[in-house]
């Protein structure tokens, strides 16, 4: 126990913030496409990075917990796509019976013919929805939520209990499920009904995690965290009305540009507006909160490494999406093995290469 | 100092703190004493304005902190003048390292670079923690962790320091650490400190003055003054109480040169011996080895116990106790050994048959509850138990009294949800019962309960292990004890024996009247005496 560990110059791990901005590059390259090898390429260039660059801390389980979320999201939109239907095709596997729905849902149906045309285009839709899941998993099992929560800007002090619980709340999960787990095996209840389990462990997880994140919080802001001191009010009301200004036009933003409905020359202006408006906000209030730091957290070259590793894969899908568009969007009507895009499937395997670049730490002599 | 004028608090309609002035001034070391669920933590958490800002509630009244109003500021805004120091350090640390975490108030404030440096290395040798420094949080044992938490609260150079029950979950060594390093404090800084503990026998020695918290009323006045008329008070007053020493003594070193006259009286009585009785063979363990990745946790441990007997699991935090509990139990890991309980291997079993073999109450016992209401969670360990209905909600009416049937698991007090854990655990009926550190919530009364529940249950056939650091704890319950260190056994014997050995665990009326392990023991000699004086 006495052999000191950190003797000598730490070689720290890498960035919480180039993790976080690798796995949220990795996911938009996800959200690019619907081609079911793709996606199966980032899960598994995910799934390689994360057993090679996670630490041995607690939140480090997290990446299992998201692709058992992950699964769960595929079988949902599959049972969606059974009850409601979706895209129709002429290969009928079974015909479930049909309810006509009143004149106002129309464009519903309930039950009807279940095609392996829109089965297909089901699970690869959901497969999207996992592999995005899966990425934010990877983050969450990288990046040390309280390196992060010292990267987060001052001024976000006026949310500052959402932040740290947005932040802190899935690591303080996977800690929190191996040990409700343990104590329901006491109680002898092995029970694997849905409904027991929500009970029984997803409602005290949640609980236990929501007040963990929350005394953390409290402990931030006793030791000072987000001070306001000396900014007068009227100061601090406007750096927070540009802020919440600009984060309601990243979100329209964001929602225009992935929406059909706006043209896509106005939905980048409001983006582009949205995030001005947030920058602006966060540096303006930086500016008033005083704030030194003890020790620089270098964003060093490593850390660029891992974040361009990740923005290869977007260019990749980009490539794709210009030189083979029917390869990113697959159809699955007549039935055939969706092709393997090339661009995209080279800048997903580059954003493997955090697993050569930042290794986790060797370390020797922990006891 | 610290001032309070004619503060009132209420939380929904729950009047929690009732008018209260106090004053505590410049440089004092003030106790803060009550019963569980009195109001300490919100008291101390108005200090620096975690309440009401952080909680909700409404507040009157207006409380000052070093001449600056607690009212008109966050209590981010408040951190250069008081530091605050939560029940759980580990749940407070916002960062990864010793150093990093020292320096974030400072950060916060926005020193400068050099300053900050200068201040970090200040605290850190105050507080002994200079071959700590450069090392993860996560690394540290538990008495190192609460001074670091301490060390960060203090930083920033603040007047006052608030501290919420430092050491009810640090063994005797740990707590000694921590509280010779705020006596320190308060001598070389002059910080004045405003702590709350259950383990008044831990703190009063250091203390200058006390307050008495009750009913949302607050009462000031000495240490001494104060504890003889608390609901709360260690053994060392209820033994001055009970010899009618003056003041009463509230130190070892008081309450010994006292204690000469009633030292005399009682020399020529040995302790009344009860022999523990002792009845079949239980628990039979051997060679029980429990690895966790990098550490040997419990390592070759031999243990045998027989229905009838009180074992008390005693040694450092991290020393094996939990991990040997849950491999006795069955459901935590076993890297080698046999364990057989009533000739069953609980390994080997269902969960479900495990826990009839052996209960085992976590020490986060709330961890074992989950429904949104006592009648529920009674309902429900009646039906994972496939006990008849209403089996649970009578164990838990014996255990404790006035239970509310709809009020929230989570809302009660410490006890009555040890006590309700302890029910739904009881319900399977097992002949072993496990308990890990059950003391760490419970005020003075609320272990006294528990001893008498334990003890019962002992009478009738159990066979009860508690894990735990509390030595006044052991000296009422423990008709064995067994010490672990390094997950090895060093010592097991009957209880008089082995706490009398050893100073760290000795309890404190054998340090004061030798032979003695527990107040009620004395109180029942002094009645032997005076009937035989009468009948003569």
């Amino acid at each position: 126990m006495n052999a000191s560990i950190g003797v000598g110059p730490r070689r720290r791990g890498t960035h919480p913030v180039a993790w976080w901005g690798w796995a949220l590059l990795l996911a938009t390259a996800a959200s690019r496409t619907a081609n079911p090898w793709l996606l199966l390429l980032i899960v598994a260039v995910s799934g390689l990075v994360v057993t090679w660059c996670r630490g041995d801390e607690p939140w480090s389980g997290a990446y299992r917990v998201f692709l058992l979320i992950g699964a769960t999201a595929i079988a949902v939109r599959m049972m969606f796509y059974i009850v409601f239907g979706g895209a129709e095709g002429t290969t009928v596997l079974f015909e479930l019976p049909s309810i006509r729905l009143p004149e106002w849902a129309a464009g519903f149906r309930l039950g009807g013919a279940v095609s392996a045309e829109g089965a297909l285009a089901a699970v690869w839709d959901g497969l999207r929805l996992a592999t995005l899941l899966v990425c934010v998993g990877a983050a969450n099992a990288l990046a040390s939520p309280r390196r992060l929560l010292r990267s987060v800007p001052a001024a976000l002090y006026e949310v500052s209990v959402a932040v740290v619980v947005a932040l802190s709340v899935a690591p303080q999960l996977v800690s929190g499920v191996a040990r409700i787990r343990r104590a329901r095996a006491l109680r002898g209840n092995m029970s694997r009904n849905p409904v027991n389990v929500m009970r029984t462990v997803v409602v005290p997880v949640l609980h236990d995690a929501l007040d963990r994140s929350l005394a953390l919080a409290a402990a931030m802001a006793s030791r000072g965290h987000g001070r306001a001191a000396g900014v007068p009010t009227a100061t601090r009301r406007a750096t927070s009305a540009s802020l919440l200004i600009g984060l309601l036009g990243l979100c329209a933003g964001a929602y225009a540009l992935l929406g059909t409905a706006t043209p896509a020359p106005a939905a980048w202006s409001l983006l582009t507006l949205g995030a001005a408006a947030a920058v602006f906000g966060i540096v303006f209030a930086s500016r008033r909160v005083p704030h030194t730091r003890y020790r620089t957290d270098v964003f060093g070259p490593r850390d660029w490494a891992v974040l361009l590793s990740g923005a290869a894969a977007v260019a990749g899908t980009v490539l794709s999406g210009m030189a083979e568009p029917g390869t990113i969007w697959p159809a699955t009507s007549p039935l055939a093995a969706p092709p393997l895009p090339l661009y995209a499937a080279c800048g997903v395997l580059i954003a493997a290469a955090p697993a050569v670049v930042a290794p986790t730490r060797t370390r020797t002599g922990t006891g | 100092m610290i001032h309070f004028d004619r503060v009132s608090f209420r939380y929904e309609d729950r009047l929690i703190l009732d008018d209260v002035s106090l004053d505590v001034p410049e440089g004092e070391f003030c106790l803060l004493v009550g019963t569980t669920g009195a109001g300490k933590s919100t008291l101390l958490r108005s200090v620096n304005g975690l309440v009401p800002h952080f909680t909700g509630g409404t507040m009157t009244g207006e409380i000052t902190v070093a001449g600056r109003s607690v009212r008109t500021s966050s209590p981010a805004d408040l951190a250069d003048v008081v530091g605050y120091v939560a029940q759980d350090p580990l749940a407070g640390f916002v960062t990864d390292e010793v150093e990093l975490e020292l320096a974030y108030t400072a950060e916060q404030l926005g020193l400068p670079q050099s300053s900050m440096r200068k201040r970090v290395t200040e605290i850190v040798d105050l507080l002994g923690l200079a071959d700590v420094r450069g090392r993860d949080l996560a690394a540290l044992s538990s008495g190192q962790r609460q001074r670091v938490a301490i060390g960060a609260a203090l930083v920033a150079g603040p007047s006052a320091l608030v501290l919420d029950e430092p050491t009810s979950a640090l063994d005797p060594g740990a707590a000694d650490e921590v509280l010779s390093a705020l006596h320190r404090l308060v001598h070389d800084l002059g910080v004045t400190v405003l702590l709350a503990e259950h383990r008044l026998e831990r703190v009063v020695q250091y203390a200058d003055s006390a307050l008495l918290l009750q009913d949302g009323k607050v009462t000031a006045g000495s240490p001494g003054e104060i504890l003889a008329t608390a609901p709360v008070a260690p053994p060392v007053v209820r033994l001055g109480t009970l010899a009618g020493w003056p003041g009463p003594p509230v130190t070892i070193r008081q309450a010994r040169r006292a204690a000469a006259g009633l030292r005399e009286r009682l020399a020529d009585r040995a302790p009344a011996e009860a022999p523990a009785p002792v009845g079949a063979t239980l628990l039979e363990a051997s060679g029980v080895t429990v690895d966790h990745p990098g550490v040997r946790a419990v390592d070759g441990v031999d243990l045998a116990a027989a229905r009838g007997e009180r074992i008390a699991l005693m040694g450092r935090n991290g020393s094996g106790k939990s991990s040997l509990l849950w491999a006795l139990q069955g459901t935590g890991r076993r890297t080698a050994g046999s364990v057989s309980i009533a000739g069953e291997d609980p390994a080997g079993l269902k969960p479900g048959r495990r826990r009839v073999l052996a209960g085992l109450v976590p020490s986060e016992p709330a961890d074992l509850l989950y429904a949104e209401t006592v009648a529920e969670e009674c309902a429900g360990a009646d039906r994972d138990g496939g006990a008849p209905a209403g089996s649970c909600a009578k164990i838990l009416a014996d255990l404790v009294d006035g239970l509310d049937d709809g009020a929230h698991p989570r809302d009660l007090s410490e006890g009555q949800r040890l006590a309700l854990a302890l029910a739904v655990t009881l319900t399977a009926a097992p002949p072993l019962l496990l308990l890990d550190e059950p003391t760490r919530g419970l005020d003075y009364p609320g272990k006294a309960a528990l001893t008498g529940r334990l003890r019962a249950l002992a009478e009738t056939g159990h066979c009860v292990i508690v894990s735990t650091h509390d030595v006044e704890f052991v000296a009422e319950f423990a008709s064995r004890v067994v010490i672990l260190s390094d997950g090895q056994v060093v010592a097991d014997g009957p209880a008089r024996d082995i706490v009398s050995a050893s100073p760290m665990f000795a309890p404190q009326v054998e340090k004061i009247l030798p032979g003695r392990l527990t107040v009620g023991e004395v109180a029942d000699a002094l009645e032997g005496i005076d009937a035989d004086d009468d009948a003569e």
